[in-house]
């Protein structure tokens, strides 16, 4: 070995081998973050910027924007954003594009209320062929992407237009369904968790939280390890964070500013309990999961992926089948917030604002890289502006101006990934 | 020398339509060395490489490890007698972190199907360690900010990982400067060190003559020589890519002028 091959090996001396502690650790962990943001490995950081900026401008120009009314308007709009953003995620990681997410959405919710409506199905069994429905044109459009090989944006394209019309026929003439009033899908957008109920669930989660970093597990295998500060600061945010939110949608809304509602409208939509566990079950599968790693891995490189023995299509139809059937949860959300299904459920700008959400939140749009969180943050951001939007401008280009904004942010979300994209690669 | 070869050829042909590609072609691979396998473009290396890895299936001959003759129909079958090929493209994930690529398609999981992220860090770490390799910063990098050297470092050391009998690498300094060129190459031997078969494709004679055990050389399908790499000079071996044959060494008169194919 030459004098010239000794100095670069002896240069990157790994730092992190010998466990330390204190503030040692804390400063080495905050090293190791710094560098991996210097390399383009963001995470989270520019949605939360994003959410923290939008958030202040709107509550400094609008008084009530931060009201408990408000509040709660802007989680039971953000919901079916959010929802059908975590589903998109799948398929963006594979650097896919499902353009029909919104009219698949829209038309399981129609089969849903049309069931309930004209056939007398129970709610829950209406619900469950609504799901199924997306999962089966899922799977159909999965297949035709791996196995025949039409690109998806095609695909989709064609599904996106023949949904519209499948619903429209559903609906019929009169426009929309209206779903009853005692149904319990009503309640998701309409009704609230009990206050006791949610303080209990917000503890629960606090605590699984604490409970679910390995860092012990971490310690005892003598790898390196997050600092026990950084993850207590953590768990306290969440909980400060939680308790915060818990407390404000614990305010009555109805004496303030809602008169419709005879009864107390206090605590937080159950459509939030939803929220939380479709974002656990789906950030277990991807990050926990030996599924979740090989969607990562052909999303990354398919071909190393099929050399290490994965099988490609099988993933591709997949992810397929989980965007369909979260975009009809999504529907249904929908429907929930609206009590209704229109004939034009799910048409229009619903797919692009939850593409939207995912890209704001960090996903990229050419593969490999997502999370479920993003879903989370960039629907917010997007719900934000939309409500924050609706409330400063006044007269009657006020839809127009909103559709420029939010088109303003997609594309500098899309932009400001492809431009971290070549700063990693090149 | 009575050691059973880890590897042995006897005799394959191998054809795509009326192409000749490969035409009895005799090879050993023995435990503990490096081979290399030189020839120019066209002489059959990627066909015999492939041909080993189950990519492609021989038309006649046979595949011999470790005295026991075995056939192969597909990358399964090599794979489970241990042979492991590192592809010059190295099929590596750029968004996934080392571990994560070495134990592609072959995660650990512990109770409730979950991934076992520490048994596998461990591994990696303990596999990267056997190799001597210290240019990796953290297992927990992102594939995506290696150089290509360390890139080679981690193709090479997931062969170690899976305990592989035979490890093929495909032309592994090809893109590499010379300082990284150096450093793969003292992965090379100490990989063979571990008492891995070793069989090095290569264009660069140089690495050859550094690391090399033993030299086969194909010319135009077929096998000119396998020689020991203390038994020739460098000449020699340029002889035996460029003309089939070098002196007593190689192929007949009559088959290394063309004939033969």
């Amino acid at each position: 070995m030459s004098a010239q091959t000794d100095e670069i090996v002896t240069q990157g001396e790994p730092e992190s081998r010998e466990p330390v502690e204190g503030l040692a650790a804390l400063g080495a962990y905050a090293r190791d973050y710094l560098a991996r943001v210097r390399g383009g490995e963001l995470g989270s950081i520019p949605a939360i910027v994003g959410l923290i900026v939008i958030t202040v401008v709107f509550a400094v120009l609008h008084q009530g924007f931060l009201s408990a009314y408000n509040i709660e308007a802007l989680v039971i709009q953000a919901a079916p954003i959010i929802v059908m953003a975590m589903g998109l995620i799948f398929v963006l990681l594979l650097g896919e594009i499902d353009l029909s997410a919104g009219t698949t959405g829209g038309l399981c919710s129609a089969i849903t209320a049309v069931l309930i409506l004209r056939h007398g199905a129970s709610g829950w069994l209406a619900l469950i062929v609504g799901l199924i429905a997306g999962a089966i044109i899922g799977f159909g459009m999965g297949w035709l992407r791996a196995r025949v090989g039409i690109p998806s944006f095609v695909i989709t394209l064609a599904t996106f237009l023949a949904f519209q019309g499948v619903t429209l026929i559903l609906i019929g003439g009169q426009g929309s369904v209206i779903l009853p009033n005692n149904s319990p899908l009503i309640k998701l957008e309409n009704g609230f968790v009990p206050l006791w109920l949610g303080w209990t669930l917000l503890a629960l989660l606090v605590i699984g939280y604490a409970k679910i970093n390995d860092a012990l597990g971490r310690r005892r295998a003598g790898l390196s390890r997050v600092p026990f500060t950084v993850i207590a600061a953590k768990v306290v945010g969440l909980a400060a964070l939680g308790a915060a939110f818990t407390y404000e949608m614990g305010v009555n809304r109805n004496l303030t500013t809602n008169a419709f509602f005879s009864n107390k409208a206090q605590g937080m939509p159950w459509v939030v309990v939803l929220l939380v566990i479709l974002f656990m079950v789906w950030h277990f599968v991807l990050s926990r999961t030996r599924y979740g790693r090989h969607v990562y891995a052909v999303g990354g490189n398919a071909e190393a992926a099929r050399r290490a023995g994965i099988v490609v299509s099988r993933i591709r139809i997949s992810v397929f089948v989980i965007c369909s059937g979260m975009a009809a949860v999504s529907g249904i959300v929908a429907a929930s917030l609206l009590q209704s299904v229109q004939s034009n459920a799910g048409a229009g700008n619903t797919l692009l604002l939850a593409v939207g959400a995912a890209v704001i939140g960090g996903t990229s749009l050419f593969g490999g890289r997502g999370r479920i969180i993003d879903a989370v943050l960039g629907g917010l951001v997007v719900a934000v502006i939309i409500n924050g939007m609706s409330d400063l401008i006044h007269g009657a280009n006020s839809a127009g101006y909103e559709w420029v904004v939010t088109g303003a942010v997609l594309l500098l979300a899309a932009g400001f990934d492809a431009v971290v994209r070549r700063g990693r690669t090149g | 020398m009575t050691t059973i070869p880890t590897l042995e050829l006897r005799g394959i042909d191998k054809s795509f339509g009326p192409v000749h590609v490969l035409s009895s072609v005799n090879f050993t691979a023995n435990a503990g060395e490096v081979t290399a396998l030189v020839g120019d473009n066209g002489a059959g290396k990627t066909t015999l490489v492939k041909c080993i890895g189950g990519i492609h299936r021989v038309d006649e001959g046979g595949l011999i490890f470790d005295g026991t003759p075995r056939s192969i129909n597909g990358p399964r079958d090599a794979a489970l007698l241990g042979v492991e090929i590192v592809y010059q493209d190295l099929a590596l994930c750029d968004n996934l972190d080392i571990v994560d690529n070495m134990f592609l398609g072959r995660e650990e999981v512990s109770r409730l199907h979950t991934l076992d992220e520490n048994s596998m860090e461990n591994l990696a770490q303990k596999a990267l360690a056997s190799l001597a390799v210290r240019t990796v910063r953290s297992v927990r990098q992102l594939v995506a900010s290696l150089s290509g050297g360390q890139r080679q470092t981690v193709a090479i050391a997931k062969s170690v990982l899976w305990q592989s009998k035979i490890v093929i690498l495909d032309e592994p300094t090809a893109a590499l400067g010379v300082a990284q060129t150096e450093q793969v190459l003292d992965l090379v031997r100490r990989l063979a060190g571990q008492g891995v078969a070793v069989i090095l494709v290569s264009h660069n004679m140089n690495d050859v003559m550094k690391v090399a055990d033993s030299i086969a050389v194909l010319y135009l399908g077929r096998m000119a020589a396998q020689v020991k790499r203390q038994e020739v000079t460098q000449t020699q071996v340029v002889e035996l890519i460029t003309a089939g044959r070098s002196g007593d060494l190689g192929l007949s008169p009559a088959e290394s002028s063309g004939g033969a194919v």
